[in-house]
């Protein structure tokens, strides 16, 4: 059993990664990711509502009929998101006006109706809140290495503290403006993928 | 007059891009464009659905939800604030509507709904559609505004799934290292043709 938990929890970290392989929940992990501070608010935020959402989920598993399911679900994940984006509105303010639509969108990541879907309906509570925090994980995984990447090399910053010298401020560093845009965010991730790829074969796309 | 609403839609289609400058609807954009038949199926979807729902959310928001928007029902209602209420409304219109514009195709446009059939009840859940109306609140755009913004919206998401399909067609007769084939090639497509659209940026008619 314990093995179990174990591998229903790190799975999705590196073997079977919600973002790099099942390619869910792309849109929030490309948008907030600019900064350190804004991809550890938006995983917090997505930890808390895919671990909630299996959990509740699950509970009712029995009682949801299948036919209204889907509706079912998004009425439990848009709930969840209220209370999330009213708790992040009352503490990180400053944070939650940069996340802007992004929090309300946290309803449409595949990744939560997906393990909604995919493992709440069939498993036990526990072991889907388990598997959400998983998947959640999983997902904040991605956004930190994202986020660290282009806040370093986008701005020379890392959380808000200048890390490498601008060069406008007698340093060394240029910083890569194209990091911060819609394109950085596109490259981080491809290239993340490619070298996640080469460390795991198996993972491989035949095409 | 009609000039501003010939910018929203320019800005909306081109400049700020929903899948290339705000990354909305990724997962099916990255899922769906293998094939560009199937890619311009599922974008005329969902050009039609965001048409529909962006600004009947805006009347459902002006009317309904926004600070003092109860005024019109009873005047003890105008101190009432729903606006929490938003996402929730906002995905219920949009499942809602989906379903009907379902029906409604298979009723009295049998060949639309055999083509965009398959596609319709993935846009439901497609972050395109519930983005567009949330940046619409928060643009505070008026009803006109926001039709305009629905539409040009879906032509700048169809233009961009096409183009990304059309290219992954070719890519089928090219050697990609084991590990970009598939998934991580496209994303770095994806953000050479967001560089493309950078070029839009500043544009004012």
């Amino acid at each position: 059993m314990a093995t179990e938990t174990r591998r229903v929890l790190m799975d999705p970290l590196i073997h079977n990664n919600p973002i790099a392989l099942q390619v869910l929940g792309i849109c929030s992990a490309l948008a907030v990711t600019t900064g350190m501070q804004t991809s550890v608010v938006m995983s917090a935020a997505v930890v808390a509502v895919i671990a909630l959402s299996n959990l509740s989920v699950s509970l009712l598993r029995n009682m949801i009929p299948t036919n209204i399911r889907i509706i079912v679900q998004l009425t439990i994940i848009a709930s969840l998101v209220i209370v999330t984006d009213q708790i992040l509105k009352a503490y990180v303010y400053e944070i939650s006006k940069q996340l802007s639509v992004f929090v309300g969108l946290i309803i449409t990541n595949c990744i939560i109706m997906g393990r909604a879907e995919a493992f709440a309906m069939q498993n036990p509570p526990l072991k889907s809140l388990i598997d959400g925090i998983g998947n959640g994980m999983g997902y904040a995984a991605i956004l930190l290495v994202v986020g660290a990447a282009r806040e370093v090399f986008g701005a020379g910053t890392f959380w808000g503290i200048p890390v490498l010298p601008l060069a406008s401020e007698g340093g060394w560093f240029t910083p890569n403006g194209l990091m911060s845009l819609s394109p950085g965010a596109f490259f981080v991730i491809g290239f993340l993928i490619w070298i996640l790829r080469t460390f795991r074969p198996e993972q491989n796309e035949a095409e | 007059m009609l000039q501003d609403y010939l910018n929203i839609a320019v800005k909306a289609i081109f400049v700020e891009n929903m899948a290339l400058t705000f990354f909305l609807g990724m997962c099916s954009f990255l899922a769906v464009s293998k094939r560009v038949s199937t890619a311009i199926g599922l974008g005329l979807a969902v050009v039609f659905v965001l048409t529909v729902t962006v600004p009947l959310n805006h009347a459902i928001n002006d009317y309904l939800l926004r600070p003092g928007a109860l005024g019109w029902a009873h005047a003890s209602l105008t101190g009432q604030d729903l606006s929490f209420l938003r996402f929730l409304t906002f995905i219920g219109t949009i499942a809602a509507t989906v379903q009907i514009v379902e029906m409604a195709l298979d009723r009295f446009f049998p060949t639309l709904h055999a083509a965009l059939g398959v596609f319709l009840p993935l846009i439901a859940v497609n972050c395109a559609i519930l983005g567009a109306s949330l940046l619409m609140v928060e643009r505070g755009l008026t009803l006109p505004e926001a039709a305009v913004f629905g539409f040009g919206s879906g032509v700048g998401w169809l233009l961009a799934i096409a183009a990304l399909a059309g290219i992954r067609e070719r890519l089928r007769y090219h050697h990609i290292p084991a590990g970009l084939r598939g998934l991580g090639i496209t994303f770095l497509l994806t953000g050479l043709m967001a560089i493309g659209f950078l070029a839009f940026g500043g544009i004012q008619l």
